[in-house]
C-alpha cells in the first residue's frame, strides 16, 4: 500500500476468482454518495460488475470526541455521547452513565432502572423501523417506506422530547439515574404508542416480506459466515443474523434485563434478508419488553442521592460499561486518576468494527449489492468516526 | 404467483394514501408556519437568564460565579465580573456580571448550565425562530438579549418554575430566619 492509502497499480486482476482476464476499474463510492449514509469512502476495485477489491475510507466526520471527553468534566461528556449515534441518543446515555457507574459506585434506583429500559427500547423501535426504511431506499424502494418509518419515528420522537425536552440530543441518563422524572400522562402516551405499534409491524411486514424485488436483492446477498463474524467482533443484529447467540441483555445482566421474558431472535443464513428480518423480529421483542416495563414501573425517586451535578471526581481505578445497544455492543472505557476529567475515555463503537467485515461481504458481489450491504451492516457515521 | 408480494405491497400503499385522507393518525404532519404544533413543557433551545421582578439590571438572578462557563461543554459562555458589588432582590450584596454573552452558533443546548447553576438564574428557552442573515453578530446573544422576566419563565415551563419558585421562597426564609437570630451589628457587617 501506498503512502498516501491509495490502491497500489492493479496489475493482477481476478484475485478472487472473478473478472478473470479483465481490465480492473476503481470506483471511489462516497464520500458524496447517497448509499453511505454520511461521508463515507469506499474504493471499490470491479472486474466487470463484481467487486474484487474494496477499501472502506473513514474519518471524514472526526470531530475528536474521545480527546474532548477527557479534557472536560465527566457530565460535560454526556451531551457529547449523543452525537456518536446521533440516531440512539438514550442507549448512548446509557451506556456512557453505566460505565461511570461502574467507576463510582453510584447504584440507579429501580425506577431509573425501568426508564432506562423503556427509553432503550423506544429507541431501538425507532433505530430498527428506520434501518428497514433506508434499507429499502438503498435498494431503489424511494421514499415510501422510509417515510413510513419516519412516521412512527416520529411519534417515538415526541415521546423523547416530551421527556427530555430535545428530539434527538436527548442528554438525558445522569451517573446514578435519570434526570428528570417522567411527566404527567407520559406512561398512557407510551402504553398506546406500544400498543398501536405491532400494527405498524404487521402493516410493514405485508407491505415489504414477500416482495420479489426485495427477496431478490437481498436473499444470498453479502452472506456473513458466523466463524467471521465471531473473529472480527462483529456483535448486535448482524451477529445473530449469523446464527451465533449472543446478546448482552441476556449475557451481560446489565440492568434489569433479567426481569423480562423475551427471546433473541436469530437468523440461519447471514444474508442480508436475515438480517432485514432479525431488525423485525427485535422490534417485536422490544414491543414484548415495553409491555412488561411499563406495567411494572414502580414510583420512588429517580437519581442515586450520592449523585451531584458539581465537583464530581470518581476515586482512581478503571471501569468498562457495555449495553446492548441498537447497532451491537456499545461500550465505554473509562480510567479515573482521581481528578474531575476522566484520564481516559475510550468508545468501542459497533458500527465502526461491524463494518470491518464489510469487505468479505462484497468480494464477489455487483457493486449495486455493496449499497444494500452496506445499508444492511446498519452504521451511523458519527458513531464510526467519533 | 409472481408479483404477488409486490401486488400486497401496493395494496398497502393505496391504504395509506388513502387513509392519510380520512385517518388523522396516517397524516402526521402539519403546514407550518400557519399551524404549529403546542409547545412541549420540557422542550428546550438555548439558555436564557431569568430576572425578578420589573428592572432586568435590578432583579438578574445571575450572580456571575462563572460555574456555567466553567461547566458548559463546548465553551460559548462568556462572562465579565462586574467590579462592584450590587444588592440583588432580597437585599444581599452581590456581584453582577458585566458582560454575559452566549454564542448561540456553538450552544449546543445540552442543559448542563441549568444543572449546574446554584442560583437557578439560567433556564431553557423554547424561541427557535432565531435564523438571521448575520452569522456573527446576529447569533450572539448579549445580556440584554438573554434576561427574560420569570413571569416569561412562568410561561414556557410552567411546572418547573413553580417549583423554582418554592425552592427559592424556602431558601430566603432561612436565610432571613438566620440574620433575624443573629445580633444587629453583625448583620449588616457581612
Amino acid at each position: 500500500m501506498s503512502r498516501t492509502g491509495e490502491f497500489e497499480p492493479l496489475t493482477v486482476p481476478g484475485e478472487s476468482g472473478a473478472g478473470e482476464g479483465q481490465d480492473v476499474l476503481e470506483v471511489a463510492m462516497g464520500p458524496h454518495h447517497p448509499s453511505t449514509h454520511g461521508v463515507f469512502r469506499m474504493d471499490v476495485a470491479v472486474a466487470g460488475e463484481r467487486i474484487v477489491r474494496l477499501k472502506p475510507v473513514f474519518g471524514y466526520l472526526h470531530r475528536n470526541h474521545e480527546k474532548i471527553a477527557e479534557t472536560g468534566s465527566y457530565l460535560a461528556a454526556m451531551p457529547y455521547t449523543d452525537r456518536l449515534d446521533y440516531f440512539c441518543s438514550l442507549t448512548n446515555n446509557w451506556a456512557y452513565a453505566l460505565a461511570v457507574e461502574r467507576l463510582t459506585g453510584l447504584r440507579p434506583p429501580e425506577r431509573a432502572e425501568y426508564i432506562r429500559v423503556i427509553t432503550a427500547e423506544l429507541t431501538r423501535l425507532q433505530n430498527h423501523a428506520c434501518l428497514v426504511g433506508f434499507l429499502a431506499q438503498d435498494m431503489g424502494a424511494s421514499g415510501t417506506p422510509l417515510m413510513y418509518a419516519f412516521r412512527e419515528r416520529e411519534k417515538i420522537l415526541d415521546l423523547f422530547e416530551s421527556l427530555t425536552g430535545s428530539r434527538m440530543m436527548c442528554n438525558y441518563m445522569r451517573f446514578g439515574g435519570c434526570r428528570c422524572d417522567l411527566p404527567d400522562g407520559w406512561l398512557d402516551q407510551a402504553r398506546q404508542l406500544v400498543a398501536d405499534f405491532p400494527r405498524f409491524l404487521d402493516e410493514f411486514e405485508r407491505f415489504l416480506a414477500d416482495n420479489e424485488i426485495l427477496m431478490a436483492r437481498t436473499q444470498g446477498i453479502g452472506v456473513l459466515p458466523p466463524e467471521l463474524a465471531i473473529n472480527a467482533g462483529v456483535t448486535g443484529p448482524m451477529l445473530r443474523a449469523s446464527g451465533v447467540n449472543y446478546d448482552l441483555r441476556k449475557v451481560d445482566d446489565y440492568g434489569i434485563y433479567h426481569r423480562f421474558k423475551f427471546r433473541v431472535p436469530l437468523g440461519d443464513h447471514g444474508d442480508v434478508y436475515d438480517r432485514y428480518m432479525i431488525r423485525v423480529l427485535e422490534m417485536r421483542e422490544s414491543v414484548e419488553i415495553l409491555h412488561q416495563a411499563l406495567r411494572d414501573i414502580p414510583a420512588g425517586p429517580i437519581l442515586d442521592p450520592k449523585s451531584k451535578p458539581r465537583g464530581f471526581r470518581p476515586k482512581p481505578g478503571e471501569a468498562y460499561g457495555r449495553i446492548e445497544a441498537p447497532k451491537g455492543e456499545l461500550g465505554f472505557y473509562l480510567i479515573s486518576d482521581g481528578g474531575s476529567n476522566p484520564y481516559r475515555y475510550r468508545v468501542r463503537p459497533p458500527s465502526l468494527i461491524n463494518l470491518t467485515v464489510l469487505e468479505d461481504m462484497c468480494l464477489g458481489q455487483t457493486l449495486a449489492d455493496v449499497v444494500v450491504i452496506l445499508g444492511s451492516v446498519d452504521i451511523v457515521l458519527g458513531e464510526v468516526d467519533r | 404467483m409472481l408479483g404477488a408480494g409486490i401486488i400486497k405491497g401496493l395494496a398497502e400503499t393505496a391504504r395509506n394514501f388513502v387513509g392519510s385522507y380520512v385517518v388523522p393518525e396516517r397524516l402526521i404532519t402539519v403546514p407550518y408556519p400557519e399551524q404549529r404544533l403546542p409547545a412541549q413543557e420540557n422542550a428546550r433551545n438555548f439558555p436564557f437568564l431569568v430576572y425578578d421582578g420589573d428592572d432586568a439590571a435590578a432583579g438578574l438572578r445571575c450572580v456571575a460565579c462563572q460555574i456555567c462557563e466553567k461547566e458548559c461543554p463546548p465553551q460559548c459562555i462568556y462572562i465579565v465580573k462586574d467590579v462592584v458589588k450590587k444588592p440583588d432582590h432580597t437585599g444581599k450584596l452581590q456581584f453582577q456580571p458585566k458582560a454575559f454573552d452566549i454564542d448561540l452558533s456553538v450552544c449546543m443546548s445540552c442543559q448542563i448550565c441549568v444543572e449546574v447553576c446554584p442560583f437557578d438564574a439560567i433556564k431553557m428557552d423554547t424561541e427557535f425562530e432565531l435564523s438571521t442573515t448575520d452569522r456573527f453578530g446576529g447569533l450572539l446573544a448579549t445580556k440584554d438579549q438573554l434576561s427574560k422576566p420569570n413571569t416569561y419563565y412562568h410561561q414556557i415551563h410552567p411546572g418547573e418554575a413553580r417549583q423554582v419558585d418554592e425552592h427559592l421562597a424556602a431558601a430566603r426564609a432561612r436565610l432571613e430566619a438566620r440574620t433575624l437570630s443573629k445580633p444587629a451589628g453583625d448583620a449588616g457587617s457581612r
